[in-house]
C-alpha cells in the first residue's frame, strides 16, 4: 500500500510547452511553401470540367487567368445571370482582353515572354460562343499558348 | 554582483505568435495546383496562308463537329463519345494502309531512327451553343486518343510506357505520333449537321 501512498504529495510535472512553437513554426514553413497567394477574388461561379488527361501547368508564375462564368450571387442583382468575363478584379467585356493581354506581358521579363500561357478557366455550364469570342481576341493579339483549366475526374 | 543571473526570456507566447502567422498563411494562400489541357491556338492566317490549308489532302483530315445540341459527328457519321477514341486512333494509325485514312511519311528523327509519321490532322469545330463541359470531354477523348498511341509506340519501341521514358525519348515519340488537333476558325456548323 505503501507503494501507492507514500508520495501523493510529489507534484505532477508540467508538459513543457517550449517545443510547441518549434512546432508551430515548422507547420508555417510547410504552408508557406506548398501554397501560392490568391491573387483575386472570383467575381463569378467557376466549375471546371472534369478531363481525364489534364497535365500540369509547368510555370505558374507566366501564367494569367481568365475567368467566365455566371456572376455570384451577391452580385447576379447587378449584373444579372448571363455569362460574364472577369479578368484580376473585374467584370470585362472581351475588347478588354487586349489590354489585359499586353499588361500582363508587360509585366513579364523580357525572356520569359514567348512562354506566357493564358489560362482559361470557364465554368462547365457555359455556352462556347464566349469562349470562342476568347480564343480570337487571344488569336488577334497573338496569346497563342492556351491552357483549358480541368480538374481530373474524383474517383 | 556578478553572480546575479539574467532572467530568461519568457518564450511562451512564441507560439501564439506563429499561431497568427500560420492562420494569416492559411487564409491568404491556395492550395493545389492548376491543371488542364494545354493547346496552341493557330495564328491569325494571312492571305497566303489560306491557299496552303487548301492544300491538305482530303484523307489526312478528320473533320470533328459538335453541334449546339451537344451531338458530336466524326467525319461524316454521328457518334457517340465512347466510340470517338477509338474512331481517332484507328484514323491517326491507319494500320492496314487504308487509301482513305491518312497517309503516312517516313521522318528521320534526330538521335532516333526513321520512322512512319501519320499526316493525319484532326479539325475540331464547334457552334456557339455547344456547352463547354461537352467541348472539353471531346478534347478529353482526341488528347486520350494520342496519349494512348503514344504509349503503344513507346511500348513496341521502349518496351516502357510513355510516362517512363526519359525526357529525350519522350521527345522523340512526341515527334513519331504528333498530337495535330486544329481549333478550326469558328463557323456555323449547327445548319450542316441536322
Amino acid at each position: 500500500m505503501s507503494m501507492f501512498g507514500g508520495n501523493n504529495k510529489k507534484e505532477v510535472p508540467g508538459i513543457s510547452s517550449g517545443s510547441l512553437s518549434d512546432i508551430v513554426f515548422m507547420l508555417l514553413f510547410f504552408f508557406m511553401v506548398t501554397t501560392q497567394m490568391r491573387e483575386t477574388e472570383n467575381k463569378v461561379q467557376v466549375k471546371v470540367p472534369e478531363a481525364s488527361e489534364v497535365t500540369k501547368l509547368e510555370r505558374k508564375d507566366l501564367s494569367s487567368y481568365i475567368n467566365i462564368g455566371t456572376p455570384i450571387k451577391s452580385l447576379q442583382a447587378q449584373y444579372g445571370t448571363d455569362a460574364r468575363i472577369q479578368l484580376n478584379d473585374s467584370f470585362k467585356s472581351k475588347e478588354d482582353i487586349r489590354d489585359f493581354v499586353a499588361s500582363e506581358r508587360e509585366a513579364m521579363k523580357e525572356e520569359d515572354r514567348p512562354l506566357m500561357t493564358v489560362c482559361i478557366r470557364a465554368d462547365q455550364d457555359v455556352r462556347m460562343g464566349i469562349i470562342t469570342d476568347v480564343k480570337q481576341e487571344l488569336r488577334r493579339c497573338s496569346a497563342l499558348k492556351i491552357m483549358y483549366s480541368a480538374r481530373k475526374p474524383s474517383e | 554582483m556578478s553572480k546575479k543571473k539574467t532572467p530568461g526570456l519568457n518564450t511562451s507566447s512564441t507560439a501564439d505568435i506563429a499561431f497568427l502567422l500560420l492562420c494569416y498563411f492559411l487564409m491568404t494562400t491556395t492550395m493545389g495546383s492548376q491543371t488542364g489541357l494545354s493547346r496552341r491556338l493557330p495564328p491569325i492566317p494571312d492571305s497566303k496562308q489560306q491557299v496552303e490549308d487548301q492544300k491538305i489532302n482530303r484523307r489526312n483530315i478528320i473533320v470533328v463537329r459538335i453541334n449546339s445540341a451537344d451531338k458530336v459527328l466524326a467525319g461524316s457519321e454521328g457518334i457517340e463519345l465512347a466510340f470517338l477514341k477509338d474512331k481517332i486512333k484507328e484514323f491517326l494509325d491507319n494500320p492496314n494502309n487504308d487509301p482513305n485514312l491518312p497517309e503516312k511519311e517516313v521522318k528521320e528523327i534526330e538521335g532516333f531512327k526513321a520512322v512512319p509519321v501519320s499526316k493525319g490532322v484532326i479539325s475540331l469545330q464547334n457552334d456557339r451553343g455547344t456547352s463547354y463541359a461537352k467541348y472539353i470531354a471531346v478534347q478529353n477523348e482526341l488528347v486520350k486518343a494520342v496519349n494512348e498511341l503514344r504509349d503503344e509506340f513507346s511500348m513496341a519501341n521502349f518496351g516502357k510506357p510513355y510516362g517512363r521514358l526519359s525526357e529525350e525519348e519522350q521527345g522523340w515519340v512526341k515527334k513519331a505520333v504528333p498530337q495535330n488537333i486544329s481549333e478550326a476558325e469558328p463557323k456555323d456548323v449547327n445548319a450542316s449537321t441536322r
